[in-house]
C-alpha cells in the first residue's frame, strides 16, 4: 500500500466500535412534528421569515441568514407552522425554534429529485458561492461554521489545496463512511464544485485506513476526474482534527491563531461536500443528513437519513427504543460529543450520531491523585501540558500564566482526559482555562 | 604566637568593620520610606486581602486612602470592615463620613430538592462552571442553582456552606461581609449584594426568565411573572417574565404583604438579619 | 430512568493507576526469581518483610494520620517495598528493614503528601538512610549459591564494583587484581555478589521489555542513562587506561540496571516531558560515573538519582515540549510557566 499520512505529535488509538459500518443508509420516516432551531451554526441566529399558521413545503426557506456569519434555515418537512418560540434544546437550555406540524411530503418544485448524477458544472465561482449560501450549508463535521465564508477567499490570500475530510476518527461514527461508499461520485462532484469555487484544480480526499470499501470506491472513481486525489491516513485520534489533518497531508503546521487559509488550505467535511453537491447541482438545500445511531444500549443500530428537526426520541424509537438501563445519550462521538438531557430536542445540521451508552464499559473512574506520569503531555496533539494547565487553574493563576501555557491552542479533543490513569478530568480544566483567557 | 593573635584580631576586626560600612550604605540605599498614615490606616483595616474594595489588597487600599482627598475618600469603602472601619480612617484623616447601610449577600434561588426535583444525574467534575457549560442542570432550570458549591469554595470568610438537605448554599448573616466574591463566581449570577434596612429585606428569590408554565415545570418556587407584586408597589418591575424588587421598596410596609401575595412563594421576606 | 450528563470525553482508558502499578510489580518479578535462585530463602525474607512493612506503614498513615482514602490498593507501596528490598543485601536484619521501610513510606512519601507528591524516590531514601546508618550491615555481600535454599557457609565476598574500586594498579599491594572480576556472563546472569535485586541484568532487562510492551514507560530514561554511563566510562577508560573504568563492567554490575529501569523512571520523581526526561537521565548518568569513579563509595546510583530528583521541579519548568505550530528553532521569551 502507498504511503499512509498521519500527524506526528500526540494522538491516541481508540477502540473502534464501528459496528454500523456495514449498515446501508436507511431513510428515516417523517416525524409527526418537526422542531427546527433557527441557530444551527456558529454566529448570529437566522431571521425568521414565516409566522404561525403559514404553510411550508419541504425545502422552503424559513429563516434568512442575519449577517455574514450566519446561515439560512430551510423547512425539512411540509406542513403548517404551529408555533415559533423558545423550546428546550438538547442541553436543557432554551433556543428559539420553529415547530411545524407535518402534513404529507410536498417538496419545493425546483428541487431536482431524480437519481441521476449531474456531472456538468456551468456556474461561475460567484454563482456557486451564492448557491451554497442559499442552501444554508454549514460545516457538518461539528463546528458549524458557515461554508460560504470558508469558500470565499479573503483578499491577498491564495488557496492551492482543498482537503476533503473523510476521516471519522471517533469511535462508533460511520455516517461519513457510509456516505462515501454510497454517494462516492456525488462527493467527487462536490469536491469539483468546491474546486471551481476556489479557482483551483487540486482537491485531496483524506480517508482513514479502516474504511477499505470507501477507499476502493473513491480511488477508482477519482481516476476518472481531474483534480481530485485520494490520500489514505493512519487510523489515529484526532486525525480528523483540522490542524492534524493539514499536518498529515501537507506536512505543514498551522501557527497558533492562524486559519488554514493562511497557509493555502481549505478543509471541508465529506458531509458538507455532499451537501454542496446537492445544493449547487440539484437545487436541494440542506434539510436532511446522515446520522449514526449506535452504542451498547441500542437495539437496532444503523445509519439513518434523517430530516433536520426530527426529535431525537423519534430516532431512538426507530432504532428499537430506549432501554431502561441506558445511562447516557450522546450527540456526536464519545470523545467530543455532548451528553444530553432532553430527548425531545431535534436533530440539527451538526448531529452526526446519537449514541446510547450504558453500563460499566463507559463508566468513568473516580479521580485520584496525579501520579505525574506525563501521559497527558505525551498524547496532546497540540503539544500542550495539560497537567500544568490543571495546576494553574487549581491555583487560580492569572490569565497571563494560562496564556503562556498556550491554552488557546487546545482543540478540546479530550486525549488528555481519556488517557489520564488517575481519571483527572483534564479537559474540563483546559476548558475553564480557555474561559479564563477569553474573559480579558 | 602573639603575632597570630594580633593578626587574627586585625583580620576579623577589619572584616567586621568593612561589613558594617557596606551594610550601612545598603540600608540607606534600599530603605523603604513608609508613609506613617498609610501604616496607621493599614493597621485599622481588617487585613483580609479579599479584594472586595476593588483594590489589589489591604495595603493597596491603605495607600489609596492615605493619598485621597475628601471627595475621593467618599467613594472608598471597605465592605469587610464596614462603616466602623471607614469612620476610624476618616477620623484619622480628619474627614467626616456618612453612614452607609449594612449590606449582605442573598441567594436568588429556591431550587431545593422539594421545589425542583432532580431529573438527571451529574457525572463530571464538581464545579458549577463546567456544569453550567454542559447542561441546564440537574433539575432542569437553566437559571437556577447548580448545587456544586463554587461559591462556598470562593468565600474567604466562611459565611457560606452547602446545606446537604436542600442542596443550596446557606448564607451566615453574622459572617457575611458582602465582599462580593460569590457574586463574581456564580456562573448564573444568583447572588446579589443587597442593603438591609432596619426592617429586614424582601427580594425575589428566582432568576428564571422562562414563561411561567415552563418555569413552573422545573421548580415549584419559580417566579412566573404574574405581576401580582407590581400592583402593590410600582417600583417593582417585570422584565422577561421575571420580577425584580429594588432595594428602595419599603420593607417595613410591603415586606410581609409581598411575601403573602406571591402565588409561588418566590418572594422572600426576611426580618432583621444582623445586629 | 435517569439520564447522566457528563462533560466530554465520555469514554476513558481502562488503564488506571492501579493497573499501571500492577504492571510494574509484574515487571519486577523476574528479578525476585533471580534473587531466590542465588540467595535462597533469605532473599525471600527480606522481600516479604520490606513489602509487608511498606504496605502496613502506608495503611496506617492513610488511616490515622492523613485520614484520606486508603491508597494501599493501588500497589504503589508494594513497589516501594520491592525496590527497597532489591537494594539491600540478603543478610540484612529484619528490624533494620523495618526502619528503612519507615523512612521510605513515612518520611519520604507521606510527609510530602502521599502518592504523586513526593520529591525523592521513597525506596532510595530508605536505602540511603540505611546505608549511612548501618554501613557495616549494608556492605556485607553474601556470595551467591545457585539453587541453595540457604547459604551453606555464610561466606561473603566483594561486589564487582568493590573489586573495580580497590584495584589500584599503581599501588604495590592492590586489594584485588583484575582476575578477581567475575566474568561478563556471570554478571549478566546474576552470579555475583550484591544487593538481592540488582545482580541479574537478564532478569531486569526482561522487566524492561515488559514495561515497554505495556507502555508503562518510554525507553528514553533507561537508554539515555545507560548510554551516558557507557560513553563516559569508555572515554575515561580510553583516556587513562585504568581498568577501574571498564565500561561493560560498570554497565552490568551494581545497581545501575535496576535503578535505570525501575527507579529513574518512577513517574512521581522524574520529569514529565520527554525532553525533561532526557536531561534527567543524562544528569543521572554523569553523576553516577562521577560518584563511582572519584568518591569513597564504590556505588553511586542512589545518590545520583536523589540529587537529580531534587532538580526535577526545575527541569519540569524549563523543559517544555514544542507546541503544535511552533517552529523548532525559535526560542520564545518566558515560555516556561
Amino acid at each position: 500500500m502507498a504511503k499512509k499520512y498521519t500527524f506526528p505529535m500526540g494522538g491516541i488509538h481508540l477502540d473502534k466500535h464501528k459496528t454500523t459500518a456495514a449498515c446501508p443508509i436507511i431513510q428515516a420516516p417523517l416525524p409527526a412534528i418537526a422542531v427546527i432551531p433557527i441557530k444551527q451554526h456558529i454566529g448570529a441566529p437566522a431571521k425568521i421569515l414565516v409566522s404561525k399558521g403559514d404553510k411550508v413545503k419541504t425545502g422552503t426557506l424559513i429563516a434568512d441568514a442575519d449577517g455574514i456569519v450566519s446561515a439560512d434555515v430551510h423547512s425539512s418537512v411540509s406542513g403548517e407552522v404551529l408555533k415559533i418560540e423558545d423550546v428546550e434544546g438538547a442541553s436543557g437550555y432554551v433556543e428559539k425554534m420553529v415547530t411545524i406540524k407535518v402534513e404529507g411530503d410536498v417538496w419545493e418544485p425546483e428541487i431536482d429529485r431524480t437519481p441521476e448524477i449531474v456531472r456538468e458544472i456551468n456556474l461561475t465561482p460567484e454563482e456557486i458561492i451564492a448557491k451554497i449560501r442559499e442552501g444554508g450549508i454549514v460545516g457538518m463535521g461539528g463546528a458549524g461554521y458557515p461554508t460560504p465564508i470558508k469558500t470565499t477567499i479573503p483578499e491577498r490570500k491564495k488557496v492551492n489545496l482543498l482537503i476533503i475530510n473523510g476521516i471519522e476518527c471517533e469511535p462508533f461514527l460511520t455516517a461519513d463512511d457510509r456516505l462515501m461508499i454510497e454517494k462516492a461520485e456525488q462527493i467527487i462532484m462536490g469536491a469539483r464544485v468546491l474546486n471551481r469555487a476556489l479557482g483551483i484544480q487540486n482537491a485531496v480526499i483524506a480517508i482513514d485506513e479502516n474504511k477499505p470499501e470507501a477507499i476502493e470506491r473513491l480511488t477508482a472513481l477519482s481516476k476518472l476526474y481531474v483534480g481530485v486525489n485520494i490520500k489514505v491516513c493512519k487510523t489515529k485520534y484526532p486525525q480528523g482534527g483540522e490542524r492534524q489533518l493539514i499536518r498529515a497531508i501537507t506536512g505543514k503546521e498551522l501557527p497558533s491563531g492562524k486559519l488554514p487559509v493562511d497557509i493555502g488550505c481549505i478543509v471541508q467535511n465529506v458531509g458538507t461536500t455532499f451537501a454542496v453537491y446537492e445544493t449547487v447541482l440539484k437545487n436541494k438545500p440542506l434539510f436532511e443528513r446522515v446520522v449514526t445511531v449506535s452504542g451498547n444500549g441500542c437495539l437496532h443500530s444503523g445509519n439513518y437519513l434523517v430530516r433536520i428537526g426530527t426529535p431525537i426520541s423519534d430516532i431512538i424509537g426507530q432504532s428499537g427504543g430506549l432501554a431502561t438501563d441506558v445511562e447516557k445519550i450522546i450527540l456526536g462521538g464519545p470523545m467530543m460529543g455532548s451528553a444530553i438531557v432532553n430527548t425531545n430536542a431535534p436533530i440539527t445540521k451538526l448531529t452526526s450520531a446519537v449514541l446510547l451508552l450504558k453500563g460499566d464499559e463507559f463508566a468513568k473512574h473516580e479521580p485520584s491523585a496525579c501520579i505525574r506520569c506525563g501521559k497527558c503531555a505525551l498524547v496532546c496533539p497540540a503539544g500542550l501540558r495539560p497537567f500544568a494547565i490543571k495546576q494553574a487553574v487549581c491555583c487560580n493563576d492569572p490569565s497571563e500564566t494560562l496564556r503562556r501555557l498556550h491554552v488557546g491552542d487546545c482543540i478540546e479533543c479530550g486525549c488528555c482526559a481519556y488517557t489520564c490513569p488517575a481519571g483527572i478530568p483534564l479537559l474540563d480544566y483546559c476548558k475553564i482555562a480557555k474561559q479564563e483567557i477569553r474573559k480579558k | 604566637m602573639d603575632d597570630l593573635i594580633i593578626t587574627n584580631m586585625l583580620v576579623l576586626g577589619g572584616t567586621a568593620f568593612a561589613a558594617a560600612v557596606i551594610l550601612y550604605f545598603v540600608s540607606k540605599k534600599f530603605a523603604i520610606h513608609a508613609d506613617e498614615k498609610e501604616t496607621q490606616i493599614a493597621e485599622i483595616l481588617p487585613q483580609a486581602n479579599c479584594g472586595a474594595c476593588g483594590k489589589a489588597g489591604c495595603a493597596d487600599f491603605a495607600a489609596i486612602c492615605a493619598r485621597a482627598d475628601e471627595k475621593a475618600f467618599a467613594n472608598l469603602y471597605c465592605p469587610v470592615g464596614g462603616a466602623a472601619v471607614m469612620q476610624k480612617i476618616a477620623r484619622l484623616k480628619g474627614f467626616s463620613t456618612k453612614d452607609k447601610p449594612s449590606t449582605i449577600a442573598v441567594l436568588r434561588c429556591q431550587g431545593n430538592c422539594q421545589n425542583a426535583p432532580i431529573k438527571v444525574a451529574y457525572d463530571a467534575v464538581s464545579t458549577c462552571r463546567i456544569a453550567h457549560r454542559i447542561s441546564s442542570g440537574q433539575n432542569g432550570c437553566p437559571n437556577g442553582c447548580l448545587h456544586l458549591g463554587d461559591c462556598v469554595k470562593v468565600c474567604k470568610f466562611g459565611a457560606l456552606r452547602m446545606d446537604k438537605k436542600s442542596g443550596l448554599p446557606v448564607i451566615n448573616a453574622a459572617k457575611c461581609v458582602s465582599c462580593g466574591a460569590c457574586v463574581k463566581v456564580c456562573p448564573r449570577g444568583l447572588f446579589e449584594i443587597r442593603p438591609q434596612s432596619p426592617d429586614g429585606m424582601v427580594y425575589v428569590a428566582c432568576r428564571n426568565k422562562q414563561k411561567g408554565a415552563v418555569a413552573r415545570k422545573n421548580c415549584a418556587a419559580a417566579c412566573i411573572g404574574c405581576a401580582k407584586c407590581t400592583k402593590l408597589n410600582d417600583q417593582i418591575k417585570i422584565e422577561d417574565n421575571l420580577s425584580y424588587i429594588p432595594a428602595t421598596v419599603d420593607v417595613g410596609e410591603f415586606g410581609a404583604k409581598l411575601q403573602k401575595i406571591c402565588p409561588t412563594g418566590a418572594i422572600v421576606y426576611k426580618e432583621k438579619l444582623r445586629g | 430512568m435517569m439520564l447522566k450528563i457528563s462533560a466530554n470525553p465520555h469514554i476513558q482508558t481502562v488503564r488506571n493507576t492501579r493497573s499501571i502499578m500492577l504492571d510494574v510489580v509484574i515487571a519486577l518479578m523476574p528479578a525476585a526469581i533471580a534473587a531466590l535462585l542465588f540467595f535462597g530463602v533469605n532473599a525471600l525474607r527480606v522481600i516479604l518483610t520490606s513489602v509487608a512493612a511498606c504496605v502496613l506503614f502506608e495503611y496506617l498513615a492513610c488511616r490515622y494520620w492523613l485520614k484520606t482514602a486508603n491508597t494501599t490498593q493501588n500497589f504503589s507501596a508494594v513497589i516501594t517495598g520491592l525496590l527497597l528490598a532489591y537494594n539491600l543485601p540478603s543478610t540484612m536484619p529484619s528490624w533494620m528493614i523495618l526502619i528503612g521501610a519507615f523512612m521510605a513510606i513515612i518520611v519520604a512519601k507521606i510527609c510530602f503528601g502521599g502518592l504523586g507528591k513526593n520529591i525523592f524516590n521513597p525506596a532510595l531514601v530508605g536505602r540511603v538512610f540505611l546505608f549511612i546508618s548501618f554501613p557495616v550491615q549494608m556492605t556485607i555481600w553474601p556470595t551467591p549459591h545457585f539453587l541453595h535454599i540457604t547459604s551453606p557457609d555464610g561466606q561473603t565476598g566483594a561486589t564487582p564494583l568493590n573489586i573495580l574500586k580497590n584495584m589500584d594498579t599503581s599501588s604495590d599491594y592492590p586489594m584485588y587484581s583484575p582476575d578477581d572480576l567475575p566474568s561478563y556472563s556471570n554478571m549478566f546472569l546474576g552470579n555475583i555478589g550484591g544487593c538481592i535485586g540488582e545482580i541479574s541484568t537478564l532478569a531486569l532487562l526482561l522487566g524492561f521489555v515488559y514495561l515497554l510492551w505495556r507502555r508503562v514507560i518510554t525507553w528514553h530514561i533507561p537508554v539515555y542513562y545507560l548510554a551516558t554511563v557507557f560513553v563516559l566510562t569508555s572515554f575515561l577508560y580510553a583516556a587513562t587506561g585504568e581498568i577501574k573504568f571498564l565500561p561493560l563492567a560498570h554497565l552490568l554490575s551494581g545497581g545501575l540496571m535496576l535503578v535505570a529501569i525501575f527507579m529513574a523512571t518512577d513517574y512521581t520523581t522524574s520529569p514529565m516531558t520527554i525532553k525533561g526526561q532526557i536531561i534527567f537521565a543524562v544528569g543521572c548518568g554523569v553523576l553516577t560515573v562521577v560518584i563511582r569513579s572519584f568518591s569513597a563509595y564504590p556505588e553511586g546510583v542512589s545518590f545520583a538519582i536523589l540529587i537529580m530528583n531534587a532538580l526535577v521541579p526545575l527541569i519540569d519548568k524549563l523543559a517544555v515540549q514544542r507546541y503544535y505550530g511552533e517552529r523548532k528553532k525559535c526560542p520564545r521569551k518566558s515560555r516556561a510557566y
